[in-house]
C-alpha cells in the first residue's frame, strides 16, 4: 500500500504543478496584448537579457564553431571529403549548436537573474505590495521579461550565428590550411533560408522557455533566502532541460515539414 | 458587540483557508465597521496574514464570503478586481518597498502606475506624504537600502497612504522597532485614520493594540474567539485572551511548535 501512495503522492505533485505552471503561462500571455504595456520596462529587460548577453553568448558561439570545423575536419577527412567543411560547419551552427549555445548560456545567465530578482521580490512580499498598490504583477513584472526574451533572443542567434561561422572560418584557415577565400565562397554557397529560419524560430521558443522558467520559479518560491536559491537552481535546470527536449522536438517538426 | 449598528466595511463570514493539511483559517467570521479601527492579535502562526490575504484576494479561501461595502469580492477578476484594490494601501512587516527605486518613486509608485497620477504632480504629492510621517525631502531621494528599519517603516506608511484609501491594512506595524519609534509609528498610524479611514492592523505588540484599536479581535486556532472594544480587552472573561494579553506560559493556549 505505501508503495502506491507514493506513487500517487508523486503524480498528484507532478498534475499540480503542471497545471500551476499551466495557469501561469496562461495568465501572462493573455497579459500580453492588454494595456497597459510597461515599454519602459520592457527596454529595461531587453538591455539586461539581450545586450548584456552578448559577450558570453560570442565567445561560446566562437569557440564552438572553430571545434566543430577542427572536429568535421577528422571526420571527412577519413573519406577525403575535407571541402564539406565549410557546409557541415554552416548547418551546424545555423539549425543546432547557435540556438541551443545561445539558449543554454542566457539560460544560465537570465532565467537564473530574473528567478534571484523576482524570488526577493516574492519572498520580501514585494510582490504583494504591487498588488495593495493597484498594479498587477504580471503585467508588470513577467510580461516585460517575456517580451524581452522573445525579441532578445533571435537577435542573439543571428549574433552567435555570424560569431560560430567565423569562428569555423579562423580554425579552418588557420588551422586546417583552408585557403580563405574559398571557405567563404563555399559557405555562402550553402546558405539557405530555411537553416536561418529554423534557428531563428528555436530562438524564440527558447527565449520564451527561459523567460518563463525564470518567472514561474521566482513567483514560487518560498521561505527566506534558501528559497531563493533553490528558485534559481531550479530556474537554471528547468530551462535547460526545456530547451534541449524543445530542440529535439522543433528539430523534428522541420525534418517533418522539410523546413 | 457593536457591529449591528454601524454599516460594515468588511466582513468576513466563515472564511476556510488550509495550506495542504495544515489548517489556517477554520471558519473565520469578523467584522470591522465603517471608520473603525480593528486590530486582530493572536499568536504567531496563526493566521492573522493569511486573513489580510485573503480579503485582497492575493490568497484565495476555500470556503466563505468577503464583503467590502457590502459586495462579495472573493470572485472578482480583471478590471473590477483592479479597481476593488483601489480601496486598500498596505504597510508591510518588513515595509516590502521596492529596493530598485528611490524613496520618493516607491511613495507614489501606486499613483502613477494604479491609478494614472501624472509623474510630475505624484512626485509632489509623494514629498507631501513623505513630510506627513516625518521625513525630510532629501530621504525621498534615497534608496531603500540607504535606510534605517524605522525609517522604510515610516516610508511604507507615506505609501500605504499615498493614494488616501478607503482603507488600509497595518501588518505588524511595530514589530522590530525600538518602543519609541512603536510609538512614533502607532501615532503616526492615528493620525492617518482622522478622515474616517477603516483600519485593519494585525500584532502581537499589545501596548500598540490598545493605542491604535477601536476594537481588538483575537484569533486563534483560525476562529475569532473573542470581539471587543479595546475598553473591554482586561475584562473580556475570556482565559485565551486572559494568557495572551499577560503573556503567560501557562494556560489553555499551548504552543505549538511546529508552524
Amino acid at each position: 500500500m505505501n508503495f502506491f501512495a507514493h506513487v500517487g503522492r508523486a503524480t498528484l505533485g507532478l498534475l499540480r504543478e503542471v497545471g500551476r505552471l499551466s495557469v501561469f503561462t496562461m495568465d501572462g500571455v493573455t497579459s500580453f496584448v492588454r494595456p497597459p504595456i510597461y515599454w519602459s520596462l520592457m527596454f529595461k529587460q531587453i538591455m539586461r537579457i539581450g545586450y548584456f548577453s552578448l559577450p558570453v553568448v560570442g565567445l561560446t558561439a566562437f569557440f564552438t564553431g572553430a571545434v566543430l570545423a577542427l572536429q568535421i575536419y577528422i571526420g571527412t577527412a577519413r573519406y577525403g571529403a575535407e571541402q564539406f567543411v565549410p557546409t557541415v560547419v554552416l548547418i551546424g551552427i545555423l539549425r543546432e549548436l547557435g540556438p541551443v549555445i545561445a539558449g543554454l548560456m542566457v539560460a544560465g545567465r537570465v532565467a537564473a537573474a530574473i528567478a534571484a530578482e523576482l524570488g526577493t521580490m516574492r519572498v520580501t512580499e514585494q510582490i504583494d505590495a504591487l498588488t495593495t498598490l493597484a498594479t498587477r504583477p504580471t503585467k508588470y513584472l513577467v510580461v516585460p521579461r517575456l517580451m524581452a526574451a522573445l525579441i532578445s533572443m533571435p537577435i542573439l542567434v543571428v549574433i552567435a550565428d555570424s560569431v560560430g561561422i567565423f569562428g569555423g572560418y579562423i580554425a579552418a584557415t588557420k588551422s586546417l590550411g583552408f585557403t580563405g577565400s574559398i571557405y567563404l565562397s563555399t559557405t555562402m554557397q550553402a546558405l539557405t533560408f530555411n537553416d536561418v529560419l529554423s534557428g531563428l524560430i528555436k530562438a524564440v521558443v527558447f527565449g520564451f522557455l527561459i523567460a518563463l522558467m525564470g518567472c514561474y520559479n521566482g513567483f514560487n518560491s518560498r521561505g527566506g533566502a534558501q528559497g531563493v536559491g533553490a528558485a534559481t537552481t531550479n530556474a537554471v535546470v528547468s530551462s535547460s532541460i526545456l530547451i534541449l527536449a524543445a530542440n529535439y522536438i522543433l528539430t523534428n517538426f522541420f525534418n517533418y515539414f522539410g523546413i | 458587540m457593536m457591529s449591528a449598528a454601524a454599516p460594515a466595511k468588511i466582513e468576513l463570514r466563515n472564511v476556510k483557508k488550509r495550506f495542504g493539511p495544515k489548517v489556517v483559517l477554520d471558519g473565520l467570521d469578523l467584522t470591522i465597521p465603517r471608520g473603525q479601527s480593528l486590530v486582530i492579535i493572536g499568536g504567531s502562526g496563526t493566521g492573522k496574514s493569511v486573513t489580510i490575504k485573503c480579503v485582497l484576494g492575493i490568497l484565495h479561501p476555500e470556503a466563505g464570503e468577503i464583503f467590502v461595502d457590502g459586495e462579495e469580492v472573493t470572485g472578482l477578476r480583471g478590471r473590477a478586481r483592479d479597481a476593488f484594490l483601489r480601496k486598500f494601501g498596505m504597510l508591510f512587516q518588513g515595509a516590502a518597498l521596492f529596493d530598485s527605486m528611490k524613496v520618493w518613486e516607491n511613495v507614489a509608485f501606486g499613483l502613477i502606475q494604479g491609478r494614472g497620477v501624472a509623474k510630475r504632480q505624484a512626485r509632489e504629492i509623494a514629498f507631501d506624504k513623505l513630510a506627513q510621517v516625518g521625513l525630510t525631502a532629501d530621504v525621498g531621494e534615497l534608496y531603500p537600502s540607504e535606510l534605517s528599519g524605522g525609517m522604510q517603516k515610516r516610508v511604507g506608511l507615506a505609501r500605504a497612504i499615498a493614494a488616501d484609501p478607503e482603507i488600509i491594512f497595518f501588518d505588524e506595524p511595530t514589530t522590530g522597532l525600538d518602543p519609541i519609534m512603536s510609538d512614533v509609528i502607532n501615532d503616526l498610524i492615528i493620525a492617518t485614520r482622522a478622515a474616517g479611514t477603516t483600519a485593519l492592523s494585525i500584532t502581537h505588540d499589545l501596548t500598540s493594540a490598545r493605542k491604535i484599536a477601536d476594537q481588538i479581535a483575537m484569533l486563534y486556532k483560525g476562529k475569532i474567539i473573542w470581539q471587543g472594544p479595546t475598553s473591554q480587552i482586561d475584562h473580556s472573561g475570556n482565559p485565551y485572551v486572559d494568557q495572551f494579553i499577560h503573556g503567560r506560559a501557562e494556560g489553555p493556549i499551548k504552543m505549538e511548535v511546529k508552524a
